[in-house]
This record gives C-alpha cells, structure tokens and sequence, in this order.
C-alpha cells in the first residue's frame, strides 16, 4: 500500500515539474530559447498567492487570480524588455541575459521578503482520502494531479486546434514563413511566455500547497528539474514535457522511498543521462525533418 | 497606376550593400519576371517588399499604400502572398494545416472552404495528401503546395522566388503552366527567376538584376532576342 501512496505522491510531485517543463517546452519551441528565469516566476507566483492571500481578505480564488496576472505580466514583459532585443543574437548572450534575470527575481524577492522562508497560506481545507485500512491520500495531491491533468487537455487542444496554436506551431517552425502567412509573430511568442508564466502560476499554487514553505529560492530546484524532465521528455515537444514531468516526480518519489532520500536527486539525473545516450533528442523530441 | 511600384530601393545586409539601385513596377494582370545571376538580390528584393527585410532607401507602394509603414504581418491581407524561395512549406506540419495557414488572415469560414476546395480541383495529389505530413511530401509535390498555401490568401499579386529551382524538367513546365493559369484566373505575377528562358516565355515583361541594379528591362519577347541577355542568361 504505501507504494501506491508513493506513486500518487510522485504523481503529484511530477503534475508540478510538468506544468513547469511544459512553460519551459514552449518558449524554446517558440523563441528557441532557455528561459532559465521560467523557475522564478514560480517563485513570484506563490509570493503573490500568498501576499493576496494574507491581505485581500483570504478568498483564495481572488489571490490565485492575483498570482496569475502578476505572472502573466511579468513573463510578457520579460520577453519584451529582456529577450526580444537579443532575438537574432548569439543564443549564449540570451541565456546569460535569462541566468541575470533570474538571479534579478530571486533579489528583489529577497528584499521584499527576506531570506526566512514563509509559510504559505492554507487556501483549501482539503482531507485526505483514505481507502481501504492504510492508504491514506493527501487531498493536495489528488487536486494537484486533477487541475494539472486538465490543464494538459487544454493546451493539447489550444495548439492542435485553435489557430494561435497552429500560429504558435508555424511561429516555432519558421518564423519568417509563418509571418508571410500574416501571422503576428511578436504577438505569438507574447503570448506563448504568457501561457508559460501562468503554467509557471498554477506551478507556484500546487508548489506552496504541496510544501507549505516558500522562499526567494524555492523556483529554483523545481526549474532545474522541470528543465530536465523538459529535455528528458524531447525539448519543444509538448507532450514530451508532460509525461518527462510526471515521469521525473514519479522516479524522484520512488527514490526517496525505496532508495534513499539524499539520492534521489542524483538517481533523477542519472535516469536523465541514460536516456539521453539512447535517445539523444529525448523519449519524444522530433526527428530532424529530411529536406527534399 | 501600377499594382506595385518599386523605388530607388535600397537594401544592406550590415555594411554589405545587396540592393543598390532598384526600380520596377508592376501592372494589374501582368506577368513580371526579374532575372539575374545567383547573388543578384532577386530575393532580397521579393524580402523587402514582404516586410521580412527592412530597405535602407527608397519606397514601395501597392495599390497606392506604403508598404514600408505597413507592419508586416498585415502587408498579406492587402492581397500579396509570397512563395519563397525553398518552398519553406511547415515540413511538420499536414498539408491541410499548412493551406489553412495560408488562408490565416481571412475569417469567413465558408469562402476558405471554397478555395480550399479550388485548390483541391487543381492539385487532386494535395486533396489526396491532404492528412500526410508535408515534410514527407516529394520536391514537387511540395512546390505544389508552396503555391497553393500563397493562393488561399487570395491574393492580388503572388510573388514567386524560384519556383522551379531543384524540380525535373518535367516538373518544370508543369509548374510555369500552373503559373500561367494563375496569372489567367486574374492574380498578377512577379516571378524570379534564374531559369531566364523559361520565365521570358511566359513574362508580359521582364528586367533583369545584376548586383544590385536593374540594367535592362522590356517586354519579354524583346528581351529573349537581345544579344546581351542571350549570352548571359539564356546560354546561347
Ligand atoms: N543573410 C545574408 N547576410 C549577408 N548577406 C546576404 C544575406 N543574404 C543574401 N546576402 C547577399 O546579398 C546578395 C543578394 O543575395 P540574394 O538576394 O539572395 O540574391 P539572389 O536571390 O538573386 O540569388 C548576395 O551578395 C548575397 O551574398
Ligand atoms: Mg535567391
């Protein structure tokens, strides 16, 4: 029994590296770019929850609202201010400009709130389900999942049906063609790092739920990891990022119950290079087309 | 008026000066070719005109509106589709998703599905192909498709950089005939070439680029029988 709580507990756990893996999945696809500040706006995320949480009367909808609009905000306008005049530059100059606004986030969030972590805020009296004698599931986890489930659903059906997905497909193949098409190219790849930062919301909610601490610093490791399971999955490719999220929880988890807590980590990234040396472009990352 | 004017154009890759000194125009109804060597600027000019390159100098005009002040991605839904050169056609992408793509700046459902449909009249393989991926697509199969992804914006004017380049002979004619029931339909052309002969026979006129400058222009049949173009481009 207490695998199956493990599995739903790296479930859970991969639910959150997976809406992060998917923010970092379409911004490279888009502006083949790492966004390596994407782990921060998690960070920012929960501290707005919780700053709304605590000062707008505790509707915990309204501080959610609050979350995503700050992120969706501040990843446009990262784009707009830091990356666009870099677009067409050495893709190292782009992601050293990525590394300083990461280490700007993780600053400013340190002077606002210090360096002491903070307990986030108990937006939902959830009980754990319990079946049979002894396995217990944590309620956070089985939202967790739930909400990051249908979230998939959404985007799988935004890019494959909707037309700013297929601008958004044209866009991250060529950009010059997709604009002789009419697209807006500038418009799609804002909005592609809004969906991302409001992934990367929803990722900062189900983070501080999940560990009920945040800190300046809590956007980073789960950045870290969800890039991997990013490139683990196939980077660019949407799916991939899914299910190497949800595959890098539930290895992490297993670990730390079966292996060794201190380990889990290391086993994370040794799965990660293995599969790297069987498949280089990642389980689901795309073949080079042949050009006729 | 003429449909298209160019101006005194001028445009630089940094400090490379690839347009030096570039003025056509370009009627309702004509087929315009603009030949030239590898490297002439044939398709730094068709860039320019698109709003994928931004000109140094010089003015652009179609149907009396400035296209150096129109923002590029509206510069298709005044009715100019570009075919560039390589196709450049959404390899990962279906066929179907790359006409719809085409077709992105138009709104009324039931007009796309009609020229989608004409499409599908004209080119059956494509209708057939339809759901492949157009990466699997072969080299003409694909230029096909260039083509008719540029025809569901329902353009004014189709620019076309190299259509028949990497294409067996046979290919060849079949796309200049296509071209040519384009033009018919009522689309007017401005087609680049480097496969001169071809593009003479079918242009209403013609000028021809060298590094940057128009040195020559006429009809096309009085350019096919001049000595210099001869020698040059027709290998005679
Ligand atoms: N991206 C680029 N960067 C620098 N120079 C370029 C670039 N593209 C084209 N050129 C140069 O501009 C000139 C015109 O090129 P192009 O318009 O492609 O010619 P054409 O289509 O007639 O073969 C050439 O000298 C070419 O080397
Ligand atoms: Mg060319």
């Amino acid at each position: 029994m207490s695998f199956i709580s493990n599995l739903i507990g790296g479930l859970s756990l991969g639910s959150i590296y997976a809406l992060i893996a998917l923010g970092y999945t379409m911004v490279y696809g888009i502006a083949k770019m790492l966004n390596f500040a994407h782990g921060d706006i998690i960070m920012v995320g929960a501290f707005t929850i919780f700053t709304a949480a605590s000062s707008l009367g505790g509707n915990p909808f309204v501080a959610i609202l609050c979350g995503l609009v700050t992120c969706v905000i501040l990843g446009v306008l990262t784009e707009k201010i830091a990356y666009k005049p870099l677009r067409g530059s050495s893709p190292l100059a782009v992601l050293i400009t990525a590394i300083g606004v990461s280490y700007f986030l993780q600053s400013v969030a340190l002077l606002i709130f210090g360096s002491t972590q903070r307990p986030f805020p108990k937006l939902f009296s959830l009980s754990p389900i319990r079946i049979g004698k002894d396995l217990v599931i944590k309620g956070e986890s089985i939202v967790t999942l739930g909400v990051t489930l249908v979230i998939m659903a959404g985007i799988m059906l935004l890019i494959n049906k909707t037309k700013i997905g297929k601008a958004m497909l044209a866009v991250s193949e060529d950009k010059g063609a997709a604009q002789l098409m009419g697209v807006n190219v500038n418009r799609t790849i804002s909005i592609t790092f809004a969906i991302g930062s409001a992934l990367a919301a929803v990722a900062g909610l189900f983070y501080g739920l999940t560990y009920n601490f945040i800190g300046p610093y809590t956007g980073s490791m789960p950045g870290i990891k969800a890039f991997v399971a990013a490139v683990f999955g196939g980077i660019g490719s949407i799916p991939g990022a899914m299910i190497g999220g949800i595959l890098l929880g539930v290895i992490e988890n297993l670990s730390k119950g079966y292996i060794s807590t201190e380990l889990s980590d290391g086993i994370v990234f040794a799965v990660l290079i293995l599969v790297l040396l069987i498949k280089p472009t990642g389980l689901l990352g795309k073949k080079i087309a042949e050009k006729v | 008026m003429a449909l298209l004017t160019v101006e005194h154009l001028q445009v630089n890759y940094g400090v490379i000066k690839a347009i030096k000194d570039v003025s056509f125009e370009v009627n309702q109804g004509e087929i315009i070719a603009l030949i030239g060597a590898n490297g002439a600027g044939k398709t730094t000019t068709l860039h320019t005109i698109t709003g994928l390159l931004q000109a140094r100098a010089g003015r652009i005009t179609f149907d009396g509106v400035d296209l150096m002040k129109t923002p590029p991605h509206k510069i298709v839904s005044m009715g100019i589709a570009h075919v560039p050169e390589g196709r450049r056609i959404f390899q990962q992408l279906s066929v179907y998703d790359n006409l719809r793509l085409g077709a992105y700046t138009r709104s009324n459902p039931r007009e796309i599905a009609d020229s989608l449909a004409s499409v599908y009249d004209r080119f059956p393989r494509l209708k057939e192909r339809r759901n492949q991926i157009a990466g699997t697509l072969s080299g003409g199969e694909q230029q096909m498709l260039a083509m008719s992804r540029a025809l569901m914006s329902r353009p004014k004017i189709m620019l076309m950089d190299e259509p028949s380049m990497g294409l067996s002979p046979l290919l060849v004619s079949e796309v200049f005939d296509i071209i040519r029931e384009i033009n018919e339909d009522g689309t007017t052309v401005l087609l680049v070439e480097q496969n001169a002969k071809k593009a003479l026979s079918i242009a209403d006129r013609a000028y021809v680029l060298e590094t940057g400058r128009i040195t020559l222009s006429g009809p096309a049949v009085d350019l096919l029988h001049n000595d210099q173009v001869k020698k040059a481009y027709l290998g005679e």
